[in-house]
């Protein structure tokens, strides 16, 4: 694909990218240190960062520190430079007028998720963070999976434990960066006081906190994509193939749609991918035919799919464009085992697609 | 699944990361570290002799193993010495660059081979490496980077793998340690920014890293529910590895001919099949009356083909015919394969030669069975 052939920005594209320049004119920067449990060793990490980032000679605050935090980081907390917190009858709040005054260029925010006692600035600690960053002051900070609003009710389901401390996943995923803390679980729970186990699953609890692990890689990839493509785009340079499994399956009146659709909704749930569904809509279409299409469409979006109508004169043309655009790695097309006139006498359309399509593989359903 | 499943083996732990300078070595010397002081018998058996100086302060206090000493063209290389360890025999022994290849001379050709040595001795191996190596991201490495990667491991002997820890850094902190000289020495960084670390690449290899991590830790969850009967909660959304419809298990076939792109081709299906937890089987049809009847040349790069699919445990088989593409719905059908494999590269190539196409004839004959036609990756698009 040339670059003059690159898709327009989608309006939240651009509103993303006006939102990266524009920090960066504050010069802030975001890094978020995402662990799935407690006892990962996010703060640990975090703040050895800090140390060392103080020790190159980078002017760093620490803003907020978590209520007991540990030896191991007590020890660490006394190599860096403190700014204490207010004490209000509620609780503990950032003393964001000092963090300001003192103008740091990195302040340490440990943990993100937090509700400010009422009759504070903000509601939430996320915004005053977003506030420092406003400010020109760049954020180290760390957030636990259980506070991720979008996945509150599956840890929930997974541990049974409860919060309203959450924060939206759009503020990780603006972030400038995101690093997962990852560490194997029996080494987390023996770090929360269990007993040690040998390596690998060994009880229903490991086999628990193991779910959590794969949700945080996932988000954690689904972060790195984004920024992939966010970095692809502002570089004009040709989109990623192949980091990651997503699936095109092209849908006609007369296909097996359901069959398709179904084992496209497989394939996402076990490459762990993305699933599109479109419908290529040519001059004519009968009004049986429109209505067959939307059943299909309406069961793709139930299957979890984006879905599109593309209006060309030619399908494939059509298909091959928005699976580069889409970074497809796998179309799904349905094949007549018969063959026709039209096809003997304007060449087999599959036969086309596969030939158009490079860099993608092809899986044809007969029907 | 690898043939050795059943026979009692030590635990492999592997320390997974996206390039050199993430900090594997130095991660897994740390867990080395809080093992050995809450009592277990830890060693380190290889370790790179030309390692970063931190990492060499977080090795101290273990017992490291003496290295082998190998000649090879007037040059001393040092390799790990696998026996040495079978004697000490300890409960844990740390060897890193789990994807090194050994100096011509040593027992084995291959680190993993060693490591699978002693992990049957019962010896748990932590180990490190890079998602390039892992065998079949090797294309998808190829088409997103256009690094050729050659020390490859194969996937089944990451799949025995009883934990999998991914070794995450920002690309920008990567790249900050490469330019203060921490990953390589001054005269290497400008070469090392140019090539594999430049732009997009770091942050495509660590999605990648992400991806295969999670999925090596849903398939720990499966084997886990496997023999423990657990029953996972009740979650909206269906979890990755379960069954989500009543279809049959699937089985992959693939098309194997002396064609270069038959790598791909395997590789692919391979993973594919991992994925979807399918059976898979690679058939190779020879037209004339027996094998030998062919040319050399291809029947040495048929062998070569037939061999990278054993190695990636893949049952093969050969059969004759005169018509390929019949034989090869013939023999999927007798196999009760779903999905046929075939390469686009071998499209290209037999459209020259006859008026319809390999492809097109398998699609045609197919009729009931799925047909797989595999992009040919040697291509990077828009190259």
């Amino acid at each position: 694909m040339r670059i003059s052939e690159l898709p327009r920005p989608s309006p939240e594209r651009l509103l993303k990218q006006v939102q990266a320049e524009e920090s960066k004119r504050w010069g802030a920067r975001l890094k978020i240190f995402l662990g799935y449990a407690p006892g990962v060793g996010k703060s640990y990490r975090m703040l050895d960062e800090a140390r060392r980032r103080r020790e190159r000679g980078e002017d760093i605050v620490v803003g907020a520190v978590q209520r007991q935090p540990s030896e191991e980081l007590q020890a660490l907390l006394t190599k860096l430079e403190r700014i204490e917190p207010l004490e209000t009858s509620g609780g503990q709040v950032m003393n964001l007028e000092a963090i300001l005054g003192r103008a740091p260029q990195v302040c340490v925010v440990d943990p993100l998720a937090a509700e400010n006692p009422s009759g504070s600035r903000n509601r939430y600690r996320w915004q005053d963070v977003q506030e420092l960053m406003r400010n020109g002051v760049s954020v180290l900070t760390s957030v636990n999976l259980l506070h991720v609003e979008e996945y509150r009710e599956k840890v929930q389901a997974i541990t049974g434990k409860q919060t309203t401390e959450t924060i939206p996943k759009s503020f990780l995923l603006a972030a400038d960066d995101i690093v997962i803390v990852d560490v194997p679980t029996d080494l987390c729970l023996w770090r929360l006081g269990e007993k040690l186990t040998p390596t690998g699953i060994s009880n229903s609890l490991e086999r628990q906190f193991s779910e959590l692990r794969e949700l945080a890689l996932l988000l954690t990839a689904e972060v790195v994509d984004a920024q992939l493509e966010s970095y692809v785009h502002a570089h004009g340079i040709e989109p990623v193939f192949g980091t990651h499994e997503r699936f095109l399956v092209c849908i006609t009146p007369e296909c097996n749609a359901k069959t398709m659709i179904e084992s496209g909704k497989r394939n996402k749930e076990r490459f762990q991918g993305e699933l599109f569904v479109v419908y290529v809509q040519g001059p004519r279409v009968t009004d049986n035919e429109r209505a067959a299409v939307e059943s299909h469409l309406k069961s793709a979006r139930e299957a979890g799919a984006t879905t599109e109508i593309l209006e060309s004169n030619d399908p494939i043309g059509a298909v091959t464009e928005f699976a580069h655009q889409n970074r497809i790695t796998q179309i799904f097309i349905g094949h007549r085992s018969q063959e026709s006139w039209r096809d003997r006498f304007f060449g087999d359309p599959v036969l086309r697609l596969i030939r158009t399509t490079e860099g993608i593989d092809v899986r044809v359903f007969p029907h | 699944m690898p043939a050795a499943k059943d026979t009692p083996l030590g635990k492999l732990k592997v320390y997974l990361g996206y390039a050199a300078g993430v900090g594997k070595t130095f991660q897994m010397l740390a867990d080395g570290q809080a093992a050995r002081q809450r009592g277990l018998d830890v060693c380190v058996a290889y370790f790179e002799p030309h390692a970063r100086p931190d990492t060499i302060a977080q090795v101290q206090g273990l017992e490291i193993l003496p290295h082998r000493k190998i000649d090879y063209r007037d040059r001393t290389f040092e390799e790990m010495d696998t026996e040495a360890i079978l004697r000490r025999k300890p409960q844990i022994v740390l060897v890193d660059e789990l994807a090194h290849m050994n100096i011509p001379g040593s027992e084995r050709t291959k680190r993993w081979e060693d490591v699978e040595v002693l992990l049957q001795a019962e010896i748990e191996v932590w180990t490190t490496m890079n998602v390039q190596h892992i065998e079949s991201l090797n294309d998808q490495v190829w088409q997103v980077t256009g690094i050729q990667v050659r020390e490859t491991v194969p996937d089944w002997v990451i799949r025995q793998a009883a934990e999998i820890v991914a070794v995450d850094v920002t690309p920008e902190a990567l790249l900050n340690r490469l330019k203060r000289g921490a990953i390589y020495k001054p005269e290497m960084v400008q070469k090392a920014l140019e090539g594999f670390f430049k732009g997009s690449n770091l942050g495509a290899l660590r999605e990648l890293t992400l991806r295969q991590a999670a999925h090596e830790v849903d398939l720990q969850q499966s084997a886990y529910d496997e023999t423990s009967g657990f029953q996972a909660p009740e979650i909206s959304e269906v979890r990755p590895g379960e069954a989500t419809d009543n279809q049959p298990k699937e089985r992959i076939l693939i098309h194997i001919t002396a064609d270069p792109s038959t790598a791909i081709l395997i590789r692919r299906g391979r993973r594919v099949a991992d994925y979807l937890q399918a059976d898979c089987m690679a058939v190779f049809v020879h037209r004339t009356p027996e094998v030998s009847q062919l040319p050399a040349s291809e029947r040495e790069a048929v062998e070569k083909h037939l061999r990278f699919a054993r190695g990636l445990q893949i049952e093969t088989r050969i059969v004759g015919g005169s018509d390929v593409a019949k034989t090869v719905v013939r023999f999927a059908r007798d196999n009760q394969v779903t999905q046929i494999f075939v390469s686009q590269a071998q499209t290209r190539l037999r459209e020259r030669l006859r008026s319809r196409n390999f492809a097109e004839n398998i699609v045609r004959l197919a009729e009931d069975l799925q047909v797989t036609v595999v992009a040919d990756r040697s291509r990077r698009p828009g190259s």
